[in-house]
């Protein structure tokens, strides 16, 4: 008692000094029990009396008190509703905040909380997220899609609709997790999938790899529903009766011609095969062998093997659907055949699953390879190991017919093993081999009969035992001997064994009564005592059927008919034979049944469905410029084609030339198109011309261009046009915004000559998405020199503040007098007008300048229709809205007039209007991507409503002022 | 998808339970138990276990058994693969993934969990993205935030989430700009009892560990791309680049990363470093067996074989061996039943051999199988396929880091049958 008493004590007191610290004023303290709290947690302990001490914190500033509070709730809210709903208005308020990682974290705790009374609230902040701005909030509430329907099933049809409109989301973080609630809540809605199926296929290259695998396995699914087979042979199996219908099928698949969403969708999951994530190989390679034409298959391989690397719970899974694979396709795996080879080390279920892989690849070319191989498996330590490899022996030998001989012989061998289980194994494969071909082996049957003896393994003497009755008539003399051994040994014998004896027995009496009748009937009164009734069961129904009596009737007749019937050979045939019935790569193949929640993977349709269901018509705007085109893979095959990063590669080329020359020089031989050779003929050309001829930089810049691009003459030319669209998407959609927006630029001063000792410095911004970072602003520098003597090693030095983000341009080397040269910049405002100060340097000076850019740099153009623009104009009402009457200037009144003053004050993009009163103009933040919308409302009497929607008040009231005088002036 | 997991130890408790859906009671993990024991080794447990209502999912990694809790279909793979990727987290954050480690950490260990999974559904599982969420705890910081009283716990979204690079924070700075490269390659080969090649492959990877400031865009360049048969690639890596030019070009994490994984096509022949003469017997009758082996450099271009390991199971019926090593020390476990031998560097004048006799159990029957040697080995500064890297550069920062490429040829699973 005292025992079971003293924890619960002990307990208490340590909550109650848990209590005390969370409500004392400390946050040291309370950080401190919390994390005291969720070591209780992690133990499994429970610490769910302390919930009204912890919720009280949630609304605590510090952020790892408040996620350790949140891990506490998720936790212990279902046991606690009431005290749980205390803490939901915070959430409530968090859903609002400016930053979007708070946003999503209350709903992800808010979406945790399973406590049925908020699933109203619930529904409405998925709602909500789904239309956030930030795809991060959107990705979260695709999870809180699945956790509202686990946790209320009847919000089904709502849910839905969410679903369908996340679908349509083009952000490759949002893809993966929308998929997985579509899975989870409307597996069967496939119609929701044509429209997003292509966009879906396109973005799964950038999608992050655990998406990857989910909508790998959805789409294919969907294939299987929409698609036509690609397989000729369709059908083979299944309808032989049906001839004519077979060469109709013959008929279609000479004219088969592959859908072309079919085919992107081979295409674009193709290089994911060479993704380190071995889940998402696995899953292209099911894809593959579900969708795929027979003959293109077979590249998933190389891949397959290769995982056989990783840990060994993922060569088992591999393994497994390799076993699968194998056995409908041996050509497949057959190059590989040594990768199967078993190692000393390797786990049980590993080596057995190698095997049977093995024994599915077997053919006559590679039999003796394999056998050889099996013999040095029999001998293996692992005795399992070694019976599954007798099996596998006797497999091989079974089918095929050309060493039969060879593997009955090497098992006969095997039976004057030492070790019981590999005899008794032998002896049972060598009865099934005997049973397919009984003719000629009774030699086999002899050396068995004199090695029963020895042998003790049930299982074996009962098999020997049964051979013997079966093929009594081959050895005449033998078998009635073994009976009478038998006779002796009867009640020691197992229970299995003596099944068979009193079978012997049977079969004997039946062939050679004269020799046998007695033993038979003492058997069979042994058998009739026995203490298994099993035994003694059959001991009578063998009585029965084999001694004359009056009772007995029509049955004893038959009796020879009915022991000594032949029997059909067993059929030796992999384990894995029917595993294909389950998708590849999923858990009920694994388990070899079936899961719950498995989808079954349909047949193909004999008709193609409506192809023209994926047609997408309408091309929506563009609404998440800084996460959805800058695809890192799309965006690297452009690349180099860019004037700015031209102009870097060729530079570095020649930096990184004293250092590589010699080793360039070796290379560029052997490998034709090394880009050094080229590059560092073309670089050392323009110095020499820039020493003769002490001209500008212009010229020899102009040279090195070539040679730079010269090394990416494979690129076709086709995607310079694909290249405008990823940099200009707003220009070429737009096309009013192209005009005034390469107008005249602005320029301003940096350096002067003056102070800048002959090196001076002007800047302006390009107005192009900057390429190093999209948060950061382009700025173009064009730096001369006005003295007598050339400038060395102009670089960027120290910054202030030292924590601005700016992206330097590479060192300029040398610059001559007179020379000019112009060299790109990024910079991080972070969403202000404080200026960038840093330093420019030469080899010998330092200057400290500073950029300090107008507002209306800091915005990037954005396409939008007329109708988001009202749509989003309504969301960002109140404190977010800044708006004056201004007056314009009479000149100024104009459309065309008023978006060449709007444009360049800041650059932001014109959105067409129908309302010739109303002019509208949309942007976003380069840092923060926050929407910027402009509209001026023409009033009579030359003023006008100037009003600017925008979360970024300052920027807002910064922007009005500049527009208000732009207006203004003539 | 995963709903719980259990962390069990080597003498099958639980040390650490986390739920992320509904708390799923710890007794689902006594069908693990069972699986377990009946199991005769750890590595025999199976690694998909199905129970009434749930499947458990198990990957095995420092002796600590990571048991997923599964409620519905998903691939067995994503969650072996995602729970292989929680253990090289945990690696990464206390540098060892051990049982205590995990229990000094706890409230990060739960903090990482909470991060990478939500709602069962991988969430974050890019370790730069992850480092920003939570930073690793050392000794210094642990300090600084007791008497600062701030957290560890950051407070914005990582900037890699949203970014076109997530597995890349920015604003990293370094003083030393350096960028290393190893190279590394192993040889799996099993090799018969004349010596004569079964089978025999090349593996290889190139790990990096990059500490450069801002976002610089590397390329590296090989002189033979041609060997490389079979590849795989960190995320960051141009596929397209790759597939037309034979070039990697990618902008890396920040930090150690395997940059890429391959296979060396089989058409070419591999070298074997080592030849191994054996003679291992057991007589008849006898309670003596004799044992001799003497390893000798075969393959190797000029460079040294270090590192060399030997080890093999002997048949269950040795009771002692009484050897006598020309170099290095051997070690025989009379439990188990393992010989290993620690060689150490070969040399070519005088080749290292292990002689003596094992003495049998009495009245035991000779082994009918001689047991399989297993070799380790290092050879420094090369790899054996001869790959080699032409040159790396650097674009878009302006700096010029200190680059770096060490080869080294390993043995992997290199198994001499006698």
């Amino acid at each position: 008692m005292l025992t079971r008493v003293r924890p619960t004590i002990l307990s208490v007191l340590r909550n109650e000094d848990l209590k005390e610290m969370l409500e004392s004023n400390k946050e040291s303290l309370k950080l401190e029990a919390m994390k005291r709290v969720v070591g209780l947690i992690a133990k499994g302990k429970n610490a769910s009396e302390l919930f009204p001490a912890v919720v009280k914190n949630v609304a605590n500033k510090n952020i790892e008190l408040k996620k350790l509070v949140y891990v506490y709730l998720v936790r212990y809210a279902e046991e606690q509703q009431d005290l749980a709903l205390l803490s939901i208005s915070t959430f409530q308020r968090a859903l609002k905040d400016p930053n979007q990682f708070i946003r999503a974290s209350a709903l992800r705790v808010l979406s945790s909380i399973r406590v049925p009374i908020i699933v109203p609230i619930m529904m409405l902040a998925i709602k909500e997220s789904a239309a956030d701005m930030s795809p991060y909030v959107r990705k979260t509430s695709a999870h809180a899609i699945q956790k509202l329907y686990s946790l209320d099933p009847d919000q089904k049809e709502q849910l839905i609709e969410v679903i369908e409109k996340l679908l349509k989301d083009k952000s490759t973080l949002v893809a993966g997790s929308v998929v997985m609630a579509f899975e989870e809540v409307c597996p069967d809605r496939i119609d929701l999938i044509h429209k997003n199926y292509r966009k879906l296929c396109n973005l799964l290259v950038d999608v992050e790899e655990w998406g990857q695998v989910v909508i790998i396995s959805m789409l294919t699914r969907y294939a299987r529903t929409q698609f036509i087979s690609p397989w000729k042979e369709s059908g083979d199996a299944t309808s032989f009766s049906q001839s004519l219908s077979e060469k109709k099928d013959q008929m279609e698949a000479k004219t088969y011609i592959m859908d072309p969403d079919h085919r992107l969708l081979l295409r674009n999951t193709k290089p994911l095969l060479q993704s380190r994530n071995t889940a998402v190989v696995m899953s292209v390679a099911q894809l593959y062998w579900h969708l795929a034409p027979k003959h293109e298959v077979t590249i998933v391989t190389k891949s397959l093997v290769r995982l056989l690397r990783s840990h060994r719970e993922v060569q088992y899974i591999v393994l497994q659907n390799i076993a699968t694979m194998s056995i409908q396709r041996k050509g497949m795996f057959e190059p590989f055949m040594k990768s199967f080879y078993v190692r000393s080390t390797d786990s049980t279920h590993i080596k057995t699953l190698k095997l049977e892989i093995l024994t599915n690849l077997a053919n006559e070319a590679n039999i003796s390879t394999i056998l050889r191989e099996f013999q040095t498996y029999v001998k293996s330590q692992d005795k399992a190991f070694a019976a599954a490899t007798i099996q596998a022996i006797g497999r091989c030998a079974t089918n095929i017919s050309e060493v039969t001989d060879t593997c009955l012989n090497g098992l006969v061998l095997l039976l004057s093993n030492r070790d019981e289980t590999v005899v008794a194994e032998s002896v049972v494969v060598i009865k099934k081999l005997l049973q397919t071909q009984p003719t000629q082996h009774s030699e086999i049957i002899k050396h068995m009969a004199k090695l029963f003896d020895n042998i003790t393994v049930p299982m074996a003497r009962a098999s020997i035992l049964w051979l013997m009755g079966e093929y009594c008539e081959r050895v005449p003399k033998i078998a009635p001997d073994v009976l009478r051994k038998m006779a002796k040994t009867f009640t020691a014998e197992e229970d299995i064994v003596k099944l068979q004896i009193v079978n012997l027995a049977a079969k004997l009496y039946l062939t050679n009564s004269k020799q046998t009748k007695l033993l038979t009937q003492y058997i069979l009164n042994l058998g009739k005592y026995d203490q298994n009734y099993d035994i003694r069961d059959r001991t009578r129904f063998i009585r029965q059927l084999i001694v004359p009596s009056e009772k007995s009737g029509a049955l004893n007749k038959y009796a020879r008919r009915i022991l000594l019937a032949p029997k059909p050979a067993p059929v030796l045939e992999s384990a894995f034979k029917d595993r294909d019935r389950y998708q590849l790569g999923t858990l009920s193949h694994s388990l070899n049944t079936k899961a719950s929640g498995y989808q079954e993977l349909s047949d193909w349709p004999a008709v193609a469905p409506d192809q023209s269901v994926r047609n997408v018509e309408v091309i929506e705007p563009v609404r998440n410029l800084p996460s959805s085109p800058t695809s890192y893979h799309r965006y690297n095959s452009y690349m180099p084609d860019s004037t700015v990063t031209q102009r870097c590669y060729s530079k570095s080329g020649s930096e990184s030339e004293e250092e590589s020359s010699e080793e360039s020089e070796k290379t560029s031989s052997d490998s034709g198109k090394s880009s050094s050779g080229s590059e560092q003929e073309s670089s050392s050309e323009s110095e020499s011309q820039q020493k003769k001829k002490k001209k500008t930089k212009k010229a020899p810049q102009k040279k090195s261009k070539p040679a730079a691009a010269d090394r990416y003459s494979e690129i076709p030319p086709v995607r310079w046009t694909l290249r405008a669209s990823f940099f200009f998407p707003v220009n070429l959609a737009c096309p009013d915004v192209t005009t005034p927006s390469f107008g005249p630029v602005k320029t301003y001063e940096l350096l002067h000559h003056m102070t800048g000792k002959g090196l001076s410095a002007k800047y302006h911004f390009p107005r192009q998405p900057c390429l190093y970072q999209p948060s950061m602003v382009a700025v173009q520098v064009v730096l001369t020199n006005s003295s007598d003597h050339s400038l060395e090693e102009i670089h960027i030095g120290d910054r202030n503040p030292a924590s601005l983000n700016l992206h330097c341009f590479n060192t300029i080397e040398r610059l001559e007098p007179e020379a000019s040269v112009t060299v790109s910049m990024g910079i991080d405002f972070s969403d202000s007008t404080q200026a960038a100060n840093f330093q420019l340097c030469t080899k010998d000076d330092q200057f400290s300048v500073s950029i300090q850019p107008a507002v209306g740099e800091l915005f990037m153009p954005i396409t939008m229709t007329e109708q988001d623009f009202s749509k989003e104009q309504g969301k960002l009402l109140g404190m977010n809205e800044t708006s004056e009457t201004i007056a314009m200037a009479t000149a100024n009144t104009s459309s065309q007039a008023i978006s060449k003053q709007v444009l360049s004050v800041a650059n932001v993009g014109v959105v067409s209007s129908t309302q010739n009163d109303i002019h509208r103009f949309a942007g976003r933040t380069v840092s923060s991507g926050a929407l910027v919308l402009v509209s001026l409302e023409m009033k009579e009497s030359s003023s006008a409503l100037l009003t600017i929607n925008t979360e970024k008040s300052v920027m807002a009231s910064m922007l009005l002022r500049d527009l208000k005088q732009a207006l203004a002036q003539a | 998808m995963i709903h719980s997991l259990f962390l069990v130890n080597a003498s099958g408790d639980i040390f650490l339970e986390k739920h992320w859906k509904s708390v799923v009671s710890r007794s689902v993990c006594d069908y693990f138990f069972e699986a377990q024991e009946r199991a005769t080794e750890p590595e025999n447990v199976p690694p998909v276990i199905p129970t009434p209502h749930h499947y458990l999912i198990s990957v095995l990694r420092h002796r600590i058994y990571f048991v997923a809790v599964i409620q519905s279909e998903v691939p067995p793979l994503f969650v072996i693969e995602f729970l292989h990727r929680v253990v090289d987290t945990f690696q990464d954050y206390f540098g060892v993934c051990t049982e205590a480690a995990i229990k000094d950490n706890v409230v990060v260990v739960y903090e990482l969990l909470e991060e990478m999974l939500d709602n069962g559904f991988p969430l974050a599982t890019e370790s730069n993205i992850l480092k920003e969420l939570i930073k690793p705890p050392t000794i210094l910081r642990t300090m600084v935030n007791t008497i600062t009283g701030s957290t560890n716990v950051g407070e914005q979204l990582p900037t890699g989430q949203l970014s076109v690079v997530p597995w890349r924070r920015t604003g990293v700075k370094y003083t030393n700009n350096e960028a290393y490269f190893d190279v590394v390659e192993e040889i799996d080969a099993i090799i018969d009892k004349s010596g004569s090649t079964i089978t025999a492959e090349i593996q290889g990877v190139i790990d990096a560990c990059v500490k450069l400031t801002g976002m610089p865009d590397l390329t590296l360049s090989f002189m033979n791309p041609r060997l490389l048969d079979d590849v795989s690639f960190h995320p960051c890596v141009r596929f397209k680049r790759w597939e037309a030019e034979r070039i990697l070009s990618f902008i890396p994490p920040d930090g150690n990363f395997r940059l890429l994984s391959y296979h060396v096509s089989s058409q070419n022949l591999v070298a074997i470093p080592v030849y191994v003469k054996h003679n291992i017997s057991f007589r008849e009758g006898s309670s003596q067996g004799r044992f001799d082996l003497t390893l000798g450099p075969k393959q190797t271009m000029g460079k040294a074989v270090e590192s060399v390991l030997v080890s093999s199971q002997l048949p269950r019926g040795v009771l002692n061996a009484n050897l006598n090593p020309s170099q290095g020390t051997y070690t025989f476990d009379p439990v188990t039943k393992m010989l290993t031998w620690d060689v150490g560097k070969i040399n070519p004048q005088k080749l290292p051999s292990l002689k003596g006799t094992m003495s049998l159990q009495a009245g035991a029957s000779k082994p009918d199988e001689n047991p399989t040697i297993n070799i380790q080995l290092k050879i420094q500064q090369m790899a054996i396929s001869g790959l080699k890297v032409n040159r790396l550069d650097m674009y878009g920062e302006k700096y010029k880091p200190f680059k770096g490429i060490k080869y080294m040829t390993k043995a992997g699973k290199f198994q001499v049958r006698t």
